[in-house]
């Protein structure tokens, strides 16, 4: 059956990638090469793993079982989740870390120090740099 | 047909040992971001087990949990991140 390979296709790949994330983020040297490794990889991962998860639901409804297509459409929710939300949160987390000062592994100079119009007022005042920011 | 209880309890007991991983960089990551980050690969890595674990054992209630899991985790990165920056909320 073609139809149980694909699955097992399927979560191979998941898998494959959910353990590379943990093995990458052991392995790297860099908070911004971890989130490299600990976002993009679950992502991707979880793409697999969840759409083998839709695939059996709508085999399983297909087959008249009316249980597998809330699953399928459940998980599918799901995975739309994890796609709007996984790379916001790594967003956030590689600004968090650039502004509160962790520089990349060997790096020498900061060329991603902050525009020029806010470099006046930026560190010795705290309260102008969310006006500033409102506007973006 | 293939044996959806069996292989997809293995696909979470993999995906805990994926989460141990993480758990060591949580652990011993050296500055807060690395905490961070490790944090949210867990999250990611348990909603996908709990998708898993709901086609294991046929529940769907197992998966709503995972969206509202999904949500809540998605809110408190972002106040992590908010806080590891410092300044004014």
């Amino acid at each position: 059956m073609i139809f149980d390979y694909l699955i097992y296709v399927f979560l191979g790949i998941g898998l494959f990638f959910n353990v590379l994330a943990g093995v990458g983020l052991l392995r790297f040297p860099d908070v911004y090469t971890r989130l490299h490794a600990g976002t993009k990889c679950t992502t991707f991962g979880s793409i697999f793993l969840i759409g083998s998860v839709i695939l059996i639901g709508l085999k399983l409804w297909w087959e008249k079982d009316t249980n597998g297509s809330v699953l399928a459409l459940h998980s599918a929710l799901a995975l739309v989740a994890i796609l709007l939300t996984n790379p916001v949160g790594a967003h956030a987390i590689a600004r968090a870390a650039h502004r509160s000062g962790v520089k990349p592994v060997r790096a020498i100079a900061d060329h991603l120090a902050e525009s020029p119009p806010l470099q006046t007022g930026e560190k010795t005042d705290k309260k102008q740099q969310p006006q500033e920011e409102g506007g973006k | 047909m293939i044996d959806v209880y069996t292989t997809y309890l293995t696909v979470v007991i993999a995906l805990a040992l994926c989460v141990i991983l993480a758990l060591v960089r949580v652990i011993r990551g050296p500055t807060a971001p690395d905490r961070v980050v490790g944090v949210d690969t867990i999250n990611t890595i348990v909603i996908v087990g709990m998708v898993a674990f709901g086609m294991a054992f046929r529940e769907v209630i197992y998966i709503d949990v995972a969206i509202v899991y999904a949500l809540l985790s998605f809110v408190s990165t972002l106040f992590l991140a908010k806080y590891l920056e410092g300044g004014e909320f």
